[in-house]
């Protein structure tokens, strides 16, 4: 056998597997980091927040109201998933993370570990 | 505001995804009122034989700021989204900005036989869904042969 097979073998992703990456702001303060996640049509329970190891994993489903028999004419949201993911730093507590999701808007804040918090460090006059 | 999609560990058809978003850059003919991709709020548009169906991603807005307006066939949405981003002088940095903020305005011409006074819109999970009913006259009818 030889490893070139590799090359020429089908994509494995699964249609299931495909999503949308949704627009981000992050901004960063002296105590910890704040996320905003754009996320229409995601209902809170479908909504997947992960941390693992140092990565940060925001999914979801989106869920719209459509009438029967409807055929898409124009989709700008065309995929009915997102999926984005991001690594987090060592100064950062990933155990507390909290969530708040309203109307579509994902606000996450991550804050820095106490050992990271900022700290003025005196001068010894001498 | 455009919904980029992700194909994880596919170089494959994020190539392909590359070569659609062109030709459809190429090949669709813009609207006279500009582009017909790209803006805030995203939307999608479908179809039944009753009913027109629109839908408008916009996340986090109060639904009573928002104008949903429909004048001589055309359906104009409108509103602002204020900005999450601390002030210059705060103590803070901007590491990522990719979220839409300001005012904003999409139009979407509707078909001939959409009924102004039959507009229904609902606001759910940052989307708003304007269903706008077909006239009776248009749909579709079976003609017995006598």
């Amino acid at each position: 056998m030889n490893d070139n097979t590799n090359v020429t073998r089908k994509p494995d992703t699964a249609a299931s597997d495909m999503a949308l990456l949704p627009p981000v702001d992050v901004i960063e303060d002296a105590g910890g980091i704040t996320l905003y996640a754009d996320l229409p049509g995601v209902p809170k329970d479908k909504l997947n927040l992960l941390v693992e190891g140092d990565t940060l994993t925001i999914e979801g489903e989106v869920s719209l109201e459509a009438p029967e028999g409807m055929e898409s004419s124009h989709a700008e949201v065309s995929l009915p998933r997102y999926r984005r993911m991001f690594t987090l730093s060592k100064e950062l507590d990933a155990n507390k993370v909290s969530a708040e999701f309203n109307q579509g808007a994902l606000k996450l804040r991550i804050p820095k570990a106490d050992h990271a918090q900022p700290r003025r460090i005196e001068i010894a006059v001498m | 505001m455009f919904y980029r999609s992700v194909f994880p560990r596919d170089l494959l058809s994020e190539l392909d995804r590359l070569q659609r978003e062109m030709q459809q850059s190429y090949e669709f003919s813009p609207s006279i009122r500009g582009l017909a991709r790209g803006g805030f709020p995203a939307m999608n548009v479908g179809n039944t034989p009753h009913s027109v169906e629109i839908y408008a991603f916009a996340p986090g807005i109060d639904p009573a700021t928002i104008a949903v307006q429909l004048e001589k066939g055309v359906l104009t949405i409108a509103g602002e989204r204020a900005s999450v981003l601390p002030p210059r002088e705060a103590n803070a940095t901007v590491h990522i900005e990719e979220r839409f903020s300001g005012r904003f305005r999409r139009v979407v011409t509707l078909p001939d036989d959409a009924d102004p006074n039959a507009v229904s819109a609902k606001y759910r999970d940052g989307v708003l869904h304007v269903s706008v009913q077909r006239r009776q006259a248009a749909q579709p009818r079976r003609i017995s042969i006598e």
